[in-house]
């Protein structure tokens, strides 16, 4: 059984957010429009943080992409009255959205604030409602949603390799996010498999876990800025 | 007292206590029209809430807890006024309860069930909130009882089931006075109610035996109630939540909430029904000392909270800390320190202050401060929740403030409703107060005096 892990190499990250974008698009994830957005309603299950350093005019602006940690021990699963939020076989924290009822324990818990609710019935602005993914289920109103790592490309490839019986070749599976990446920030595979490019750079000097001592146990290894 | 000036004393208590059951005046319709209107409001902004989509409310990233659950806890906190006091006020005999403890055990009954509504309404799928509940279902799939929400279910549903049957065991005495003093319809309703009570020597036992079992067993179900609500924020890892000490504070909270909700009350009562002979200002001097007491505890309790993060010093938990000591949520966390804290340490610790007036100033303002203290514990930590880049700020909206608010004229329509259906002071107990001497009192396994009265 694979277990599923992303590096994400700070170095590498310019904060163009085209994470961002690709993560909508691939995940039917619902635009809900400036005033909402700037009311806190906007769903991002990546997002590009922005930190400063410095006083200005001295300043250097900083990067961190923060999606779903898919913790290990993750805060937001013991929580769920219902399961809805639960960890699968493979290392991933699933959200079943038929199963959620819309406490928002979930997200409360979560420390890394990744998990968002649907505030509203899902709508997209035309022309978006055009290129809808059949693969991803849309979310009705009072649910939690989150990054899955894009679980229908992990499925689609797992089963595809399958029925050619040959094993999973590393790299084969990526997340739009990382498909997405131009500077090739984001690295996703199987950490159980040492040879694998996402093994490596987990094992790097420069790695480290988001808010390492709360003891979530991340998958999600952020390598340092070095420049 | 001789026989004469016995039955005299009674028929006065039955008189004035049965006053506002047999006697409706248009000032009671008046209050159910305001209430019931406020409450109406309410529900249909939850209406629009479940319709349009929990977007009207001022929930948002990352604060996904506001009003509502600050209702939640306020709610199930003001009840523990009732059945908490009530028990240990019966349990020590003290004598001075006896006009109390109806008041009490009330307010504990009704708070209990407007609290429960709560997460209920805070719901983002409100129809689908059976699936909380364990109920075998043919794809054998229970609630996760590791969640506290879960936990929460049990706790509150004992808590209801226990306090209500606590209320109605010393009501059952008072329904039979009422169906004999009444004919027709009210007759028949109060005869089912009395569950044919005729106050024989072995009937008094029986009640005597299992007010008992039922004060000794409510006082651990009320601790672990509120215990198990601060569960709800202590087992998540959010800063200023994750604290051991959250268990007493809350349940310290609550007592100390629903004493000041008990003292206002009783002061509604005392001068809406005129039960001035009842309800004496020795009834207010002793739960205004309680309340001091309790406030002294709270204050402990929030030092006590302070201090250890304080000295801990960890980045996360500093942010909220300093974010309700000095920043944007100072304003309101000194609101909270001086209603519930300085308010009743001036006006009940000091003696030519404590008059029943000052009773209700003070009781009012720790309702708001205790309010103030949740919405406190909620939402700062949920708004500064480690990456400062996922800050936030919670503004309410206006369906929640109607249904928070329209919470208290929930709250004010039951007691109003229910003063209007059974005696608010218990009658019978009354009666046993006027006639023995509590040293005389035999315990419960002797046959009980009080068979031999007239109701």
């Amino acid at each position: 059984m694979p277990k599923w892990g992303m590096a994400v190499d700070l170095d590498r990250c310019n904060g163009c957010g085209a994470c961002v974008t690709a993560c909508h698009a691939e995940n039917n994830i619902s635009t809900v429009g400036a005033e909402e957005a700037a009311r806190g309603r906007a769903k991002h299950w990546i997002r590009v943080e922005r930190y400063w350093e410095g006083d200005f005019p001295d300043v250097r602006l900083k990067f961190r992409p923060v999606m779903c940690q898919q913790c290990d021990n993750a805060p937001c699963e013991p929580v769920c009255p219902t399961y809805a939020s639960h960890h699968t076989a493979d290392g991933l924290n699933a959200q079943v959205y038929n199963r959620c009822i819309g406490t928002r324990y979930c997200a409360n818990a979560c420390p890394y604030n990744v998990r968002f609710f649907d505030f509203f019935n899902p709508s997209w602005e035309k022309p978006l409602h055009l290129q809808l993914n059949p693969d991803v289920s849309l979310r009705e109103v009072g649910v939690m949603e989150k990054c899955t790592f894009c679980v229908q490309r992990i499925k689609g490839a797992t089963i595809q390799a399958k029925a050619d019986g040959r094993p999973l070749a590393d790299g084969e599976i990526q997340p739009a996010c990382a498909q997405a990446c131009p500077a090739k920030a984001l690295v996703f595979g199987d950490l159980d498999d040492p040879g694998s490019a996402v093994s490596r750079l987990s094992k790097s000097s420069r790695g480290s876990k988001l808010l390492d001592d709360l003891g979530t146990r991340p998958s999600v290894t952020y390598l340092e800025r070095q420049s | 007292m001789n026989s004469e000036g016995r039955v005299r004393t009674d028929q006065r208590i039955n008189s004035d206590l049965l006053r506002p059951l047999m006697q409706t005046s248009w000032r009671f319709y008046l209050l159910v029209a305001i209430f019931g209107g406020i409450v109406a409001a309410a529900l249909i902004g939850w209406t629009s809430q479940v319709t349009r989509g929990f977007g009207i409310t001022g929930i948002r990233w990352p604060v996904y807890w506001g009003f509502y659950v600050t209702s939640f806890v306020f709610w199930i906190g003001i009840s523990h006024a009732g059945t908490l006091i009530s028990a240990i006020l019966r349990l020590v005999n003290a004598e001075w309860r006896r006009p109390v403890t109806r008041c009490a055990e009330v307010i504990t009954v009704f708070a209990l069930m407007i609290g429960a509504m709560f997460p209920i309404i805070h719901l983002g799928r409100p129809w689908l909130a059976f699936w909380l509940f364990p109920y075998p279902s043919e794809r054998m799939i229970w609630p996760n009882f590791r969640s506290p929400l879960v936990w929460d279910f049990f706790a509150i549903n004992t808590y209801l089931t226990g306090s209500t049957l606590f209320l109605f065991l010393p009501m059952i005495p008072d329904f039979a006075v009422v169906r004999d003093k009444s004919a027709g319809l009210r007759h028949r309703i109060y005869r089912v109610l009395a569950l044919g009570w005729r106050g024989s020597p072995k009937q008094w036992h029986r009640l005597e035996t299992a007010m008992q079992i039922m004060a000794i067993a409510i006082i651990p179900v009320a601790v672990s109630v509120h215990t198990i609500v601060s569960f709800d924020f202590s087992m998540a890892p959010v800063p200023m939540w994750q604290s051991t000490v959250f268990g007493p504070y809350f349940v310290a909270g609550a007592i100390f909430s629903g004493i000041a909700a008990l003292l206002i009350a009783m002061a509604v009562l005392r001068r809406f029904l005129h039960l001035e002979e009842y309800l004496h200002p020795v009834h207010f001097e002793n739960l205004g000392k309680l309340l001091l007491m309790m406030a002294l505890l709270w204050g402990y309790f929030v030092f006590n909270e302070r201090l250890v993060t304080y000295y801990g010093n960890r980045p996360g938990e500093m942010a909220v800390f300093w974010r309700t000591q000095r920043e944007s949520f100072a304003p309101l966390y000194w609101t909270m320190v001086t209603c519930n804290f300085v308010l009743p340490l001036v006006l009940m610790g000091i003696r030519p202050f404590r008059t029943i007036t000052s009773c209700v100033i003070a009781s009012i303002g720790v309702v708001i401060g205790m309010w103030l203290e949740r919405f406190l514990i909620i939402v700062p930590s949920l708004g500064h929740k480690y990456l400062p880049y996922s800050y936030g700020i919670y503004r309410p909206q206006p369906v929640e403030i109607l249904i928070a608010g329209a919470t208290f004229a929930a709250m004010t329509l039951l007691y109003v409703l229910f003063a209007k259906v059974v005696p608010i002071i218990s009658i019978w107990e009354l009666k046993a107060g006027e006639h023995v001497p509590s040293t005389l009192i035999p315990p419960a396994t002797q046959e009980h005096p009080l068979g031999e009265l007239h109701l």
